[in-house]
C-alpha cells in the first residue's frame, strides 16, 4: 500500500551541487589553496597552472581562492535576496487570494503596476537611490520581490478554497487562519517553492550583475560578479579572470534549477 | 428548544440571467434523534438547503429565514459562537470524500485537528481518541492506518474517515449531503448502517440528503421531497412511500424499480425541471403536472397539513391521492 518514495534524479543532482556549494560558503579557508586577498607579484596574471588552476589576476592572486570565497557571499545574496520575498509574498497571497474579492481585486492591479517594470531596471533604481551595497540590494529585492511569490500563491488559494474540502473545514468549525494557513497552504505551496529555487538562481545573477555594474559588493570583496568585471580589462589576455567566475555562476544557477525542478516532481500531489 | 428548526430559508443568488432562487422559503424539522431525509432531483435545492443551514454559502450567495439550534438563533451567531457550532454540535459530511479530506494531510492529523478544535483533550489523549474513532467507524486495523493519507484509502474507508473527523466533537445532528452517492451499492449498505448505529448508539440527529429513494426508505423516520428549492411534500417515511400525495412525488416513487413486482415499464417524470432564474407563477411543478388547472399556476400552494404528520403543498392532493 504504502508507494516507496524515489527521489527524482534532478533533485538528487541538484542537491549534491547545492550540498558542495553551502561547504564552500560555509568553510572556504579550509577549502581554498590560497588567501583570496594576497598578492603575488610573481603570479601576475599567471595562466592556469598546477599551482594555480584557475590562473591568477593582475594583482597575482589566485583565482581559485577568489572563487571559492565567493561562494560565501553569493550563497548568501541567493538565500537573503529571496527569503523575505518568500515568507512575505507567501503570507500576502495566502491571504489576499483567501479574502477575495475586493482585496484580490485591488491586489491584481498592484500586481500589474510591479510587472509593468522592467525587474533589473526597478531594482537598480531603488539601490541607485539608497546608494550601493549589499544590505541595500536586499531591501531592494525585497520591496519588489515578494510581489511575484504573492501572485502565484494568491491564484493557488483562490482555487484552493473553492474546493471541498476547505468549506468541510468551515463546516468543522475551523477559523479562518487556520484554514489558510494549515489546510489550504500546504496544497498550494508547490509552485512558490519552485519558483523560489529559480528565484535563487536570479538572485545570483541579480547579485553578480549588480557587483559588476559596482552597485553590489564592493570590492575587494570576492564576488562573482565583481571578479568578472576586474576580469573584462584583461580578457583578450587573461580570459581566466572572467571565466572561471561565470561557470560557477552558471554551475550553482543549474544546482538550484535542478533542485526546483526535483522538487517540484516530489511535491506533486497524488490523488 | 431542543433539534433543530428551519423556517422560511431563502438562499439566492445573482446571476447574469437574474436572480437564482437556490432555496425557497423551505421549513424544516428535525427532532433530536430522527433521522430526516432531504430527496429531490439534482438542482432541487437539497445541498444548498443544508450548506445553508450551517452558513457555508459565499457570496454572491445570499440566506435568509431563520435557523434555530438548540433555541440559538444560527443566523444572528457571532463568527466564535458559530465555529462552536459548525463541528461541535452540528456536523457535516460530504458526496465526495476525496475532495473533502485534505491530500496533504495524514489521516490522523485530520482527526487530531477536529479534536483539538472541539475537546479539552491533551495530546496524548487526541492520539488515544483518534484511533477509537478510526476504529468505532469500522477501519480495520485502524491504529496502524493513522499514518495514511487520504489516497491510500478506498472510497467506503475514505467516508469511513469522514465520518470519524465528523464525530470526533460527538455532534448532535450530523448534516450528511448525499454521503453514499459515490460509493457502490455494497460499500454504500454499509455506510448506512454504520450512520444508522451511530443514531442509536449517540443519540444524533441525522438531516440526510439524497437522490436515492431506496436509501431513503432504508434509513429515514421522515422525508421532505424537495422541488426547484421548495419542499412540496413531507411524511413519515412509510406514508409517503405507501400514499404519496404530491404529483411530482408519485412521479419520483414511480421511477423506481421494485423488486418482486412484475417487470413492467418505468414511468418517469416528463418534462424538465424550471430554471431557477425563471420560476413559473404559481406551483413550480405545473408545467410537467398531469392534474394542474389554472388555480396552480396563480399562486404558489401553501403546505397543507392533512393528516398527522403528512404535508404536501398541492391543490389537488385529494384528487392525487384517489
Amino acid at each position: 500500500m504504502r508507494a516507496a518514495r524515489r527521489w527524482p534524479a534532478t533533485l538528487v543532482a541538484g542537491g549534491i551541487i547545492l550540498a558542495a556549494s553551502l561547504v564552500l560558503a560555509l568553510v572556504p579557508s579550509l577549502v581554498a589553496p590560497y588567501d583570496p586577498d594576497a598578492f603575488d607579484y610573481a603570479a601576475l596574471l599567471a595562466g592556469p597552472s598546477a599551482a594555480h588552476p584557475f590562473g591568477a589576476d593582475n594583482f597575482g592572486r589566485d583565482m581559485l581562492s577568489r572563487v571559492i570565497h565567493a561562494y560565501t557571499i553569493d550563497m548568501q545574496i541567493a538565500l537573503f535576496a529571496t527569503v523575505v520575498p518568500f515568507l512575505v509574498g507567501t503570507a500576502v497571497g495566502a491571504l489576499v487570494g483567501y479574502t477575495g474579492g475586493l482585496a484580490e481585486a485591488v491586489f491584481g492591479r498592484v500586481v500589474d503596476a510591479v510587472i509593468t517594470f522592467p525587474f533589473l531596471v526597478l531594482v537598480i533604481a531603488i539601490v541607485a537611490v539608497l546608494g550601493p551595497g549589499l544590505r541595500n540590494m536586499y531591501v531592494a529585492v525585497g520591496v519588489v520581490g515578494w510581489v511575484f511569490y504573492a501572485r502565484l500563491i494568491a491564484a493557488e488559494i483562490s482555487v484552493q478554497r473553492r474546493l471541498d474540502y476547505a468549506d468541510a473545514g468551515r463546516a468543522m468549525g475551523y477559523g479562518p487562519l487556520r484554514i489558510i494557513f494549515r489546510h489550504l497552504l500546504p496544497n498550494a505551496i508547490t509552485p512558490a517553492i519552485v519558483y523560489w529555487m529559480t528565484d535563487m538562481a536570479l538572485a545570483i545573477l541579480l547579485g553578480s550583475s549588480l557587483g559588476y555594474l559596482g552597485l553590489g559588493a564592493q570590492p575587494p570583496t570576492a564576488e562573482w560578479g565583481t571578479l568578472i568585471a576586474d576580469g573584462k580589462n584583461f580578457m583578450t589576455t587573461a580570459w581566466w579572470i572572467a571565466v572561471f567566475p561565470g561557470l560557477a555562476i552558471v554551475l550553482t544557477g543549474l544546482g538550484f534549477s535542478l533542485t526546483g525542478d526535483g522538487l517540484a516532481e516530489l511535491l506533486a500531489p497524488r490523488r | 428548544m431542543t433539534g433543530l428548526q428551519v423556517r422560511n430559508l431563502t438562499t439566492l443568488f445573482d446571476t447574469p440571467r437574474g436572480q437564482a432562487h437556490a432555496v425557497d422559503g423551505v421549513d424544516l424539522d428535525v427532532a433530536p434523534g430522527e433521522v430526516l431525509g432531504l430527496v429531490g432531483e439534482s438542482g432541487s435545492g437539497k445541498s444548498v438547503t443544508l450548506r445553508s443551514i450551517l452558513r457555508l454559502i459565499r457570496p454572491p450567495g445570499r440566506v435568509t429565514g431563520q435557523v434555530a439550534w438548540q433555541g440559538r438563533d444560527l443566523m444572528a451567531l457571532g463568527p466564535a459562537a458559530l465555529r462552536q457550532v459548525r463541528g461541535g454540535e452540528i456536523a457535516m459530511i460530504f458526496q465526495e470524500p476525496m475532495s473533502a479530506l485534505n491530500p496533504v494531510l495524514t489521516v490522523r492529523a485530520q482527526i487530531e485537528e477536529s479534536l483539538r478544535a472541539h475537546t479539552t483533550l491533551d495530546r496524548a489523549g487526541r492520539r488515544r481518541r483518534a484511533a477509537e474513532l478510526l476504529d468505532r467507524v469500522g477501519m480495520p486495523d485502524a491504529t496502524r492506518r493513522l499514518d495514511d493519507y487520504p489516497h491510500q484509502f478506498s472510497g467506503g474507508m475514505r467516508q469511513r474517515v469522514m465520518i470519524a473527523i465528523a464525530l470526533a466533537s460527538e455532534p448532535k445532528l450530523l448534516l450528511a449531503d448525499e454521503p453514499t452517492t459515490a460509493l457502490d451499492v455494497t460499500i454504500q449498505d454499509q455506510i448506512l448502517k454504520l450512520l444508522l448505529d451511530l443514531r442509536d448508539s449517540m443519540g444524533m440527529s441525522v438531516l440526510f440528503v439524497t437522490h436515492d429513494l431506496g436509501v431513503v426508505a432504508a434509513t429515514c423516520d421522515r422525508v421532505a421531497v424537495m422541488y426547484a428549492g421548495r419542499v412540496v411534500e413531507m411524511a413519515d417515511v412509510l406514508d409517503l412511500f405507501d400514499a404519496p400525495r404530491h404529483p411530482y412525488t408519485r412521479g419520483l416513487l414511480g421511477s423506481v424499480p421494485r423488486g418482486g413486482a412484475e417487470r413492467t415499464l418505468l414511468t418517469s417524470v416528463e418534462g424538465t425541471p424550471p430554471s431557477l432564474t425563471a420560476l413559473p407563477p404559481g406551483c413550480a411543478f405545473a408545467p410537467r403536472c398531469g392534474w394542474a388547472t389554472e388555480d396552480c399556476r396563480s399562486a404558489v400552494p401553501p403546505m397543507e397539513v392533512f393528516a398527522r404528520g403528512h404535508a404536501v403543498a398541492c391543490i389537488h392532493h385529494q384528487r392525487v391521492a384517489a
